[in-house]
């Protein structure tokens, strides 16, 4: 099985675990990736926010180039990269009189033959839950897990879950033997780059995502998110007192298919899950 | 998008995380464009401060798209160069923006150390920067995508509207 991969810039940088654990996961279950040749940034939300044409132009180049390598398929872990991929495509097919101002812009065409997937769906629908279960070699073994989506379910092009009360994530946790929590913050927002703008906002907002997480008896919260990630681990010692490690959902597939703790880029979190892993058995002492 | 259609049930402002700051609540944004006053809407904190998190979008019994309208009420306060309310969101995006133009891809470190120095506080995060620089998830590298020149040419010809409507 093969398929495309947009890493996206993030996971090149503060959230390089996210990449680490894909890609080994991925190869332990014999799916090669392949990356779009010298891909972009999506443009993020500073591109929408300032110029409307900027934030189409730029992930139509990259759906331009997956669809000249021939990608048919394509996974971006990044909720942001894939709302603004899956925006571009739907809006290009919709709207000719922009599709040709993208080729007149990028100079390249996108014929609209690519098919976008999170991390998450192509995880319950294209791999299943069965397969990703016989890949496993041990369990999470009841590991109380919050599942923290932020606003990844009700991004402009993201229809994987419902928007209020997704449950994909938690499938995926339930499958690997973990105990997934009905909580409260499930799509809070994390205050995404009011962390860096206003940081006293993102820090309220991280406090109550924490604190909600705790009070269900969560050990771990679960993200699929860069920036989420980013926001409840690195700021996390300013306004929470205990210990809340944030993993990577594809951290935690890999530590049940038996791979190691540095190859799944579990030392490169700010909060340690090593004590809990240890003491839950999910790892050797 | 037809704002006449809001009937002020508030419940963009009762789910909006970001509420609690913001000098015009999202109700209150849509009323203003209703009774056709943007001046007041354009130079708010309000816009700045939105996260595009879409709660209200996903919310609104009228199916009005609101975190769409913040997001081109933030586009129109540049077009129309009014005070902006929350200079250093703005000055955020261009630093991610210019970093995009000059490699093709975002380098995080350089944006937080730009970012910094544009908003006259070079020292702040540095703790955490550290912390980060030491885990190798930050770091200085100047890696050019191969078509760096077409990025340069999309950021030269993009234009702020799409057909030049709002």
């Amino acid at each position: 099985m093969q398929v495309g991969y947009y890493p996206g810039c993030s996971l090149e940088s503060s959230a390089k675990e996210f990449d680490l654990s894909l890609r080994a996961i991925f190869q332990e279950m014999k799916i090669s990736l392949q990356e779009i040749p010298d891909w972009n940034c999506c443009g993020a939300s500073p591109a929408h926010s300032l110029s409307e044409e900027l934030g189409m132009a730029l992930p139509y180049r990259n759906l331009a180039k997956a669809e000249e390598s021939g990608i048919r398929k394509i996974i971006s872990p990044c909720p942001a990269c894939y709302s603004r991929m899956k925006l571009a495509h739907e809006k290009v097919a919709l709207d000719r009189s922009l599709a040709d101002r993208l080729l007149e812009i990028v100079g390249k065409d996108y014929k609209g033959s690519l098919e976008s997937r999170h991390i998450l769906d192509f995880i319950k629908e294209d791999i299943g839950l069965e397969r990703l279960k016989s890949s496993m070699k041990r369990s999470l073994k009841g590991l109380r897990v919050a599942s923290y989506y932020g606003c990844l379910t009700r991004l402009p092009g993201v229809k994987i879950d419902d928007v209020e009360n997704p449950v994909i994530m938690d499938e995926i946790v339930e499958a690997l033997g973990g105990k997934s929590l009905d909580w409260s913050h499930k799509t809070e927002c994390c205050g995404a780059s009011l962390s860096l703008t206003r940081t006293e906002i993102a820090l309220r907002l991280v406090r109550s995502i924490l604190e909600a997480a705790e009070e269900k008896g969560a050990e771990c919260i679960a993200v699929v998110c860069p920036l989420c990630q980013s926001n409840l681990d690195v700021r996390q010692g300013l306004v929470y007192k205990n210990k809340m490690p944030i993993l990577y959902i594809t951290q935690l597939i890999g530590l049940t298919q038996g791979l190691g703790y540095a190859k799944l880029g579990l030392d490169g979190l700010i909060v340690s899950s090593r004590d809990l892993l240890q003491k839950r058995g999910i790892i050797e002492k | 998008m037809d704002v006449s259609r809001c009937t002020q049930c508030g419940k963009c402002s009762a789910g909006c995380p970001i509420s609690p700051e913001m000098d015009l609540q999202p109700n209150q944004v849509i009323h203003l464009i209703q009774i056709n006053d943007p001046s007041t809407v354009l130079r708010s904190q309000t816009i700045w401060l939105c996260a595009s998190c879409q709660t209200c979008s996903a919310r609104c019994p009228e199916d009005i798209d609101v975190a769409q309208i913040m997001d081109s009420l933030r586009k129109l306060a540049v077009e129309e160069k009014v005070p902006i309310g929350e200079e250093n969101a703005m000055k955020f995006d261009e630093c991610f923006l210019n970093s995009i133009r000059k490699r093709g891809r975002v380098n995080e470190m350089r944006i937080l150390l730009r970012y910094n120095l544009a908003a006259h506080q070079p020292l702040k995060d540095s703790h955490l920067g550290l912390v980060m620089l030491a885990k190798r998830k930050l770091s200085f590298s100047s890696r050019k995508i191969k078509e760096v020149g077409l990025i340069k040419k999309i950021f030269k010809n993009s234009r702020r509207f799409i057909k030049d409507q709002v």
